[in-house]
């Protein structure tokens, strides 16, 4: 039986939907020992701003049951380093490139946005959603008024098209995503990790340097699939599901509640191959139920 | 080379109160690894999703020891893991020490004191032979003492003074007059910050283990970064990889 897992987002063929998270990957340099790039539907780099950022105090991380914390704060080498030294990197591998923005203003997004203009990567993911920062991020993201804001302003100047990473930090998450509908988006990715915090009881103090922190790992996937079902079902946009994916049957969970793509995050860290484990595990499942186009899945659970 | 592998516990033991020896037999890891790296190692409970960085011990063939202390639930699940049963590593991982060919001095406190073992033994093999041992423990119920004899002359110090130099290891080094060409050292920060000190203020190569909060273990996520002193080349800031570009750093390149 053949059988197809190509999918397409905004014009972007992808040979599967299988990517990684931004943020738990870098830009798949460290992963590339252990992870065929060439196998993966695209490799999504962690969050680039104009200027290098040297995020937040250690520790950075905690483990919590089910999952873990982190408040790196967005350390990135800027766009600078990104562009001469990651993006001919990745350019090495048959996968599509997808860029994740990050910034404190949106004139930082821009900067960005149009450095990347003349560069050969796919697309663009743009992060409105980090809690870890002070500064951008989350502050744009909490906002319908400001996601549409700033997913127009990017849209001006972006020569890929523009995926925007929503929080799952909001009352009602179809507002944000009609939001970035309204302000031009191309797609969207979601979730990015659920503020949380935990304290070490025998020392009284936070586990982490930055008192809260994102909490992602199976803990939050039944949060992300259910976000991904009410937001496909409510905006006309193509959704990149991610939160906790730990084997092909998480991610398929996504598909079937309305994503097109899926994205492994905090599971590389438990098991380094998992991208690729669940590559081949979303094809058993197809040659299992006889279906010879992934697109036949998507969103089929109503 | 880094590799993951389910390997088979041939070994497990309590050394002293709180403190354990696994001793795995790998298919790659062992024979890729050399003093001063680490290994992650992974629960069975699923609940505890992220690995556990665990200084290498010593290798012996296609053996590999970890010695570590209970701290939390991962360790303890480690803790009643028994000979027969098998545990998911991924490693060899980290820089580990550099090598030298003159005077030893290796310096360690508490649970910094196992990957010492395998340091003096490569040390020993490469024909260095002026090795001086300091290791600081609580008191005394001290681990891996017969290890280290072995490779060389070991000054012992204990908080409470019921074995060699009461105190801490400076103490040891001051009582003892002991010099060196190269310092390895590893162990909690505050003796790190002492060693620096006195390493720089007698200009002797010091190279330091640092750790921290862990998650990919491969240089990925920007976990577990220590300041640097100069702006890194790979971050572009004043920030390193513990786990990829340490964990062993030399005491001028770090501010603790």
């Amino acid at each position: 039986m053949s059988i197809s897992t190509k999918i397409n987002i905004a014009g972007v063929e992808f040979k599967n939907p299988v990517m990684e998270a931004s943020g738990t990957f870098g830009s798949g340099m460290e992963y590339a020992e252990f992870v065929d790039l060439n196998k993966l539907g695209a490799v999504v780099t962690k969050g680039v701003a104009n200027v290098p950022w040297p995020g937040n105090p250690t520790p950075r991380i905690a483990e919590v049951y089910g999952g873990m914390l982190n408040a790196i704060g967005l350390q990135n080498p800027g766009i600078d380093t990104f562009a001469t030294r990651d993006i001919p990197f990745l350019k090495r591998y048959d996968t599509k490139i997808v860029v994740n923005v990050c910034g404190k203003t949106t004139e930082d997004y821009i900067e960005v946005v149009k450095r990347l203009a003349n560069e050969p990567v796919d697309m663009l993911e743009i992060n409105i959603s980090c809690p870890n920062v002070k500064e951008g991020g989350i502050a744009f993201g909490q906002d319908p008024k400001a996601v549409e804001a700033i997913t127009r302003e990017i849209k001006k100047y972006a020569k890929q098209p523009v995926i925007m990473k929503l929080s799952p930090n909001v009352t009602d998450i179809v507002v944000m995503a009609k939001a970035a509908e309204a302000g031009g988006a191309d797609g969207l990715s979601l979730i990015n990790t659920l503020t949380g915090m935990k304290i070490d009881v025998e020392r009284q103090r936070f586990a982490l340097a930055n008192k809260t922190g994102g909490l992602s790992g199976p803990a939050v996937h039944p949060v992300a699939v259910r976000m991904v079902y009410q937001v496909a079902n409510a905006v006309n946009l193509p959704i990149i599901g991610m939160g906790g994916i730990m084997n092909a049957e998480d991610a398929l969970e996504f598909i079937l509640a309305g994503a097109t793509a899926v994205a492994v995050g905090t599971g590389n860290f438990v098991n380094p191959t998992l991208t690729l484990d669940v590559v081949k595990g979303i094809e058993d499942y197809m040659i299992r139920h006889g279906v010879n186009d992934i697109n036949d899945l998507i969103g089929i659970v109503k | 080379m880094k590799f993951k592998e389910n390997s088979k516990i041939v070994k497990a033991d309590k050394l002293a109160e709180g403190v354990y020896s696994i001793w795995f037999e790998t298919e790659n890891i062992a024979k890729e690894s050399k003093a001063g790296q680490f290994i992650s190692v992974y629960c069975n409970e699923g609940s505890r999703i992220l690995p556990r960085p665990i200084s290498i011990c010593e290798v012996e063939g296609n053996k590999l020891r970890i010695v570590y202390r209970v701290v939390g639930k991962g360790t303890e699940e480690f803790s009643r893991m028994n000979e027969g049963e098998s545990l998911d590593i991924m490693g060899p991982l980290g820089n580990g020490y550099t090598l030298k060919d003159n005077k030893a001095l290796l310096i360690a406190g508490g649970i910094g004191i196992p990957p010492m073992v395998q340091c003096a033994k490569e040390l020993k093999n490469m024909g260095v032979s002026d090795i001086t041992i300091v290791a600081g423990y609580r008191n005394n119920d001290i681990f891996l003492k017969e290890e280290l004899e072995k490779y060389g002359k070991l000054y012992i110090a204990t908080e409470d003074g019921s074995v060699g130099t009461k105190g801490n290891v400076m103490n040891a080094i001051k009582e003892n007059g002991i010099t060196a060409d190269v310092i390895y050292t590893c162990g909690p920060t505050p003796m790190l910050k002492a060693i620096k000190e006195w390493a720089l203020a007698e200009g002797i190569e010091a190279q330091l283990s640092l750790e921290e909060k862990m998650a990919c273990g491969i240089g990925a996520c920007l976990a577990c970064v220590c300041q640097s002193k100069e702006i890194d080349h790979h971050s572009q800031v004043h920030n390193k990889r513990i786990c990829k570009d340490g964990p062993v750093f030399l005491a001028q390149e770090v501010e603790l």
